[in-house]
């Protein structure tokens, strides 16, 4: 029964064919380790991996539609992630995504051998899941260019031009784009600290607006404005947001 | 820094130098100046000895007017004035020389010699000022000529390391690990493609490997390494990527800088087919307008996935090769049509690479 419960369910992902193939193969020296799905693209990853809930997942980095670290942002922490590219670049990243290792391409045996025992200590530690993902796998001195929301089934990738506001709702933030509102699982100062502080700004401890959409300003009781957006929404500037916009309106 | 009184070497050339011209001073002073031979000497060896020194000042004057930026006017006065200052100087310390030696009675020079002297002592000291003047530029300007010649040749290093990283940026060793680890795969899976995989990629890397020293190759040579490339490319992604060359008759005689399309196939593969599911197709073809070679190559690409930086730093990189190459002769355009994403190079037609 012992040698049952030790089987770890495994998805790959890798955009090549050729690829999962040899990862397949390779894993037949381990019967630990049971294959429970192969994913071509980062859209059928995040459905696989919301489904089948694996302990363990063989990520490619480069992929068509969504990167490895999309991905990972997308489905919520994985117990164990390998990555498996052929760029050496994303190799911090990774690590700051709690990846248990990063596999080179290309690999043998032997440090696939490397990789599952990293991952069998890992799953035995029973760790709590890693915090807030999406910020830790941020690439460093670089700020978001697209946002990945899971909505439901679907997949959107928002550039982040399209976004007007964030709106903090608990543990959520309401992203409008384009007059919808969609709704992600992360925290606004997470999100904000994503963005670039040069086009979005913290107006309020719930807002965070995209300087292109400002259309005026305007006092609102004693100590708050109120800004009005080109698209017509208006959102509350505390003080200290309206400190921060006429530091960079002033340049 | 003075060249000549902080090298030691030049500095004893130079003391030996003046050292002929302390004995013509003593010549001078003992015939025309009318004293005796030990006296002479006397006289002339701390006298010569002291002023070999203050004419090393005109080194600053000569730096500070170099011949190629000063009329020639401008340039002489300053230094026949530099020169009579220096040799009033000189003669004034003269008549404190002999003050001081007056003392000795072998020594003693009359007043009436020393006035006689004077005049003469004044011309030579004029002369020998202007002489450490024209010897100071030669100085100067072997110096300069020898650090253009340096410069030019760390220019020349310099391009040529430029050129020798942009080749070598140009096969990315990406492509390489991934292939490497498609022939890992198929070892296994399909061992005949596996060896057909591995004489491609030895084709591919010989080729790139003789262009180092080459300047321009023929269309043909650039194509060839393309489809290399690309047939690498395809057993990797399979089904899902499709290509087509096209060259019109006679075209590939032109000839292309190497490696030149090399970037752009590349980008052409990894914005277009890797970043799409379903695949994508890459289509090169090649003509001959009027007097220029026309080259264009297309790729699909994912119109709905945005943010994603397209086309960075191989399309500068080919941009900035033509421009030195051709100047305004080449030319670059990128656009983009519907999902076809779509680079045309123009440049001139030439067969014979001293026709450039």
């Amino acid at each position: 029964m012992a040698e049952i419960s030790a089987k770890y369910r495994a998805v790959i992902v890798d955009d090549e064919e050729l690829a999962r193939r040899l990862l397949r193969e390779l894993l037949g020296g381990h019967p630990e380790v049971e294959v429970v799905a192969e994913c071509a693209n980062g859209f059928e990853a995040v459905k696989s991996i919301g489904e089948l809930k694996p302990d363990l997942l063989f990520l490619d980095v480069q992929m068509p539609k969504l990167d490895g670290f999309e991905v990972l942002e997308l489905t919520g922490p994985v117990p164990a992630v390998i990555f498996v590219t052929a760029y050496d670049q994303f190799a911090l990243r990774a690590f700051e995504a709690h990846a248990v290792d990063y596999l080179l391409k290309p690999f043998g045996v032997d440090r696939l051998k490397t990789a599952l025992e990293r991952a069998r200590e890992r799953l035995g530690e029973k760790l709590p899941p890693p915090a807030d993902l999406a910020t830790a796998a941020r690439p460093p001195a670089q700020f978001l260019e697209r946002i990945v929301v899971k909505d439901g089934t679907r997949v959107h990738i928002i550039p982040v031009r399209k976004l007007d506001y964030a709106e903090a709702q608990d543990d959520y933030v309401a992203l409008c784009v384009e007059g919808k509102k969609l709704l992600k699982q992360q925290t606004i100062a997470s999100l904000e600290s994503a963005l670039d502080p040069g086009r979005f700004v913290r107006v309020h401890r719930s807002y965070i607006v995209n300087l292109d959409r400002l259309g005026k300003i305007e006092p609102y009781g004693k100590d708050t404005h109120v800004v009005v957006l080109t698209t017509g929404a208006q959102l509350p500037v505390s003080r200290s947001g309206y400190a921060r916009l006429r530091e960079i309106l002033e340049g | 820094m003075h060249p000549i009184l902080f090298n030691f070497r030049r500095l004893t050339l130079y003391l030996l130098g003046w050292s002929i011209l302390a004995v013509l001073v003593a010549d001078q002073l003992a015939t025309s100046g009318g004293l005796g031979w030990v006296q002479g000497a006397a006289l002339s060896a701390p006298l010569t000895l002291f002023y070999a020194f203050i004419c090393l000042s005109s080194w600053y004057a000569c730096r500070l007017t170099p011949l190629s930026l000063r009329s020639v006017e401008s340039v002489l006065t300053i230094h026949i004035a530099g020169a009579v200052v220096a040799s009033f100087v000189w003669i004034l310390i003269a008549r404190a020389a002999v003050a001081a030696l007056s003392g000795l009675k072998l020594l003693t020079v009359s007043r009436e010699h020393l006035t006689r002297a004077a005049g003469l002592l004044f011309g030579l000291g004029v002369v020998f000022y202007l002489l450490t003047v024209a010897m100071h530029y030669v100085l100067l300007e072997s110096e300069a000529s020898r650090q253009a010649e340096e410069r030019a040749a760390r220019a020349q290093i310099l391009a040529r390391e430029a050129e020798l990283r942009a080749l070598k940026a140009q096969v990315n060793p990406h492509f390489l690990f991934n292939s490497l680890h498609s022939i890992s795969a198929l070892t296994t899976v399909d061992p005949e493609k596996a060896r057909e995989m591995c004489i491609l990629l030895g084709d591919f890397l010989r080729r790139t490997l003789g262009l180092g020293e080459k300047t321009l190759i023929p269309l043909a040579e650039e194509f060839a390494l393309v489809d290399g490339f690309l047939r690498i490319e395809k057993v990797r992604f399979g089904p899902r990527l499709s290509f087509d060359e096209q060259a019109e008759e006679g075209v590939l005689r032109g000839l292309v800088p190497p490696l030149i399309l090399q970037p752009l196939v590349e980008n052409a593969i990894v914005h277009g087919v890797s970043a799409l599911p379903e695949g994508g197709w890459v289509r090169l073809s090649a003509r001959r307008g009027s007097e220029a070679l026309e080259i264009v190559l297309e790729n699909r690409f994912d119109v709905e996935t945005p943010g994603v930086p397209r086309h960075g730093v191989g399309l500068a990189n080919v941009r900035q090769r033509l421009q030195a190459k051709y100047g305004s002769r080449a030319g670059i355009r990128v656009d983009r049509e519907g999902d076809c994403f779509r680079v045309s190079l123009t440049l001139p037609f030439d067969e014979k690479a001293d026709g450039i």
